[in-house]
């Protein structure tokens, strides 16, 4: 095991590596898989993308064990940054999520204009609905939008699959249940989902991504310099031009919409 | 089935094709798995003939613990690993974190326990009336224990091929301390949950055929080496 013999690394403030704390649907839709190695090979710097739910990446960055962020859970950012644990959070580009279920739409919510009250309907009719429940950035949306219909979700007819959005779908399109996807996810799956989307293009249904520096205060570790490089990169008018038109060859439409330079009164 | 059969037809064009991805993939499933193995040998063969040939106070709960350790739950031990080898954790200063050093790490962990306590059970099934007569013959105790050792191949051999069967196929530590990253720490097991949850199940199918194809190979040839003075 020559690796484990070889002697500590005793100064980190020249680390050449960067640890991006993600989402599964950044991954996911390939789009990590584009951006990095340029940042790569721009910068020197080797790049490791850890992609977890959006809780699971920022308690990481908290803990001083990653050196930026990009995540989809704004409320949840927002109390990072003030807790002091995550600095400079910035709007990279947003996508939407879309209330999907069976065709024959037992709970009537088809082209409803809030999601709340669609919501509130599934939950009157006693619908099953399929909830990822593991504090992904999805996850804390959908519980959000539970809180304001004044819902608290529990069994017989709501589930919680603990998976990611790709699993969540696959129960739900085998359960014939509603449930909440982003639409990049939902677009990947094409054909294999036999749900329709059902509500979608609500404000609160917005889907933003930001980016977020760890604060080097979290651990004696934290590659500030690596990770603030990678968060301006996110930024940059080339990352901004790549991000506008991804997805465009394989689903005939852009998967997200950048967003650099906008701020939270602008939603 | 036309799925299994779609993913069945693309392992191959995958693999003739040369997709350097998934070669790079499959080696570095090879290579950190046979590592972990040969290491957890090196543990697990001198450790299990020990425990078999010694009595000591105490003895019975070592034993309990190895046994209980051939059915450690892979995530606990990718949970207890990543705990070490965070930045802040005791052995953070190694950097070893979502390495390949660090799956060879946790699968040893996972396989040592399960060679150990097959070489025990296997050293400990040879009779003590045996190792009294090599000792009366006059052999040291150094001669005596490699003789019980080459007496014992064939289950020690099950071991083995029970060790890397535990490693080359768990994903919870994998993906836990190695955290999938693609061209350094992605293995069959992790690139199909990956696969799976982008719902490419065709591609997904096809990493499973050749990760079961890679360990019937390895237990066809272990399989061959243990039977052939059989035979």
């Amino acid at each position: 095991m020559c690796a484990l013999g070889a002697p500590p690394t005793p100064l980190r403030a020249e680390s050449r590596v960067v640890i991006l704390s993600t989402t599964t649907s950044t991954q996911d839709s390939g789009l990590l898989e584009v951006l990095v190695p340029t940042f790569e090979k721009q910068n020197g710097l080797t790049v490791k993308t850890i992609s977890v739910g959006t809780g699971q990446a920022l308690a990481l960055a908290a803990r001083g064990e990653a050196d930026v962020t990009l995540a989809h859970a704004p409320a949840l950012e927002k109390k990072y940054v003030e807790d002091g644990k995550m600095r400079n959070r910035r709007f990279v580009m947003y996508n939407d999520f879309v209330i999907i279920g069976p065709e024959d739409d037992p709970a009537k919510i088809k082209g409803m204009a809030k999601a709340v009250d669609a919501l509130k309907r599934v939950a009157a009719s006693g619908s099953r609905f399929v909830s990822r429940g593991d504090k992904s950035g999805t996850h804390v949306l959908e519980q959000g939008l539970w809180t304001q219909a004044g819902i608290e979700p529990g069994a017989p007819w709501y589930i919680e699959s603990g998976q990611g959005m790709g699993a969540t779908l696959g129960i739900a399109n085998d359960r014939r249940a509603y449930t909440i996807t982003d639409r990049g996810t939902y677009l990947a799956f094409g054909k294999r989902i036999a749900l329709p989307v059902l509500v979608e293009k609500d404000r609160s249904l917005l889907n933003i991504y930001s980016v977020m520096e760890v604060n080097p205060a979290n651990g004696p570790r934290v590659n500030a310099a690596g990770g603030k490089a990678f968060a301006d990169f996110m930024l940059t008018p080339e990352v901004q031009a790549v991000i506008r038109t991804f997805g465009m060859d394989k689903y005939g439409q852009a998967l997200f919409v950048p967003i650099a330079g906008k701020k939270d009164e602008d939603f | 089935m036309g799925l299994i059969l779609d993913g069945v037809l693309q392992a191959f064009r995958l693999l003739l094709a040369g997709d350097p991805e998934v070669w790079r993939i499959t080696l570095l499933s090879l290579q950190i798995s046979a590592t972990a193995t040969l290491l957890a040998l090196a543990v697990g063969i001198p450790g299990g003939t020990l425990l078999a040939l010694t009595r000591f106070p105490g003895r019975g709960l070592v034993v309990s613990l190895v046994n209980t350790g051939m059915g450690l739950p892979p995530v606990v031990v990718g949970l207890f690993v990543t705990i070490l080898l965070w930045r802040n954790g005791l052995l953070g200063a190694l950097e070893l974190l979502y390495t390949p050093s660090a799956m060879v790490l946790a699968q040893l962990v996972i396989a040592a326990p399960i060679v150990t306590g097959l070489t025990l059970a296997a050293v400990q099934q040879i009779p003590e009336r045996f190792r009294l007569q090599l000792l009366a013959l006059g052999a040291s105790r150094v001669q005596m224990t490699w003789v019980l050792i080459k007496e014992a191949r064939l289950p020690l051999l099950a071991a083995l091929m029970a060790g890397f069967g535990g490693v080359i196929s768990e994903v919870g530590a994998s993906m836990m301390v190695g955290g999938n990253i693609k061209g350094a720490t992605r293995v069959l097991t992790t690139a199909t949950v990956l696969e799976t949850g982008k719902g490419n199940f065709d591609v997904a199918i096809a990493l499973s055929v050749i990760l079961l194809a890679i360990t019937f190979l390895v237990n066809w040839a272990l399989t061959w080496i243990q039977q052939r003075r059989r035979a």
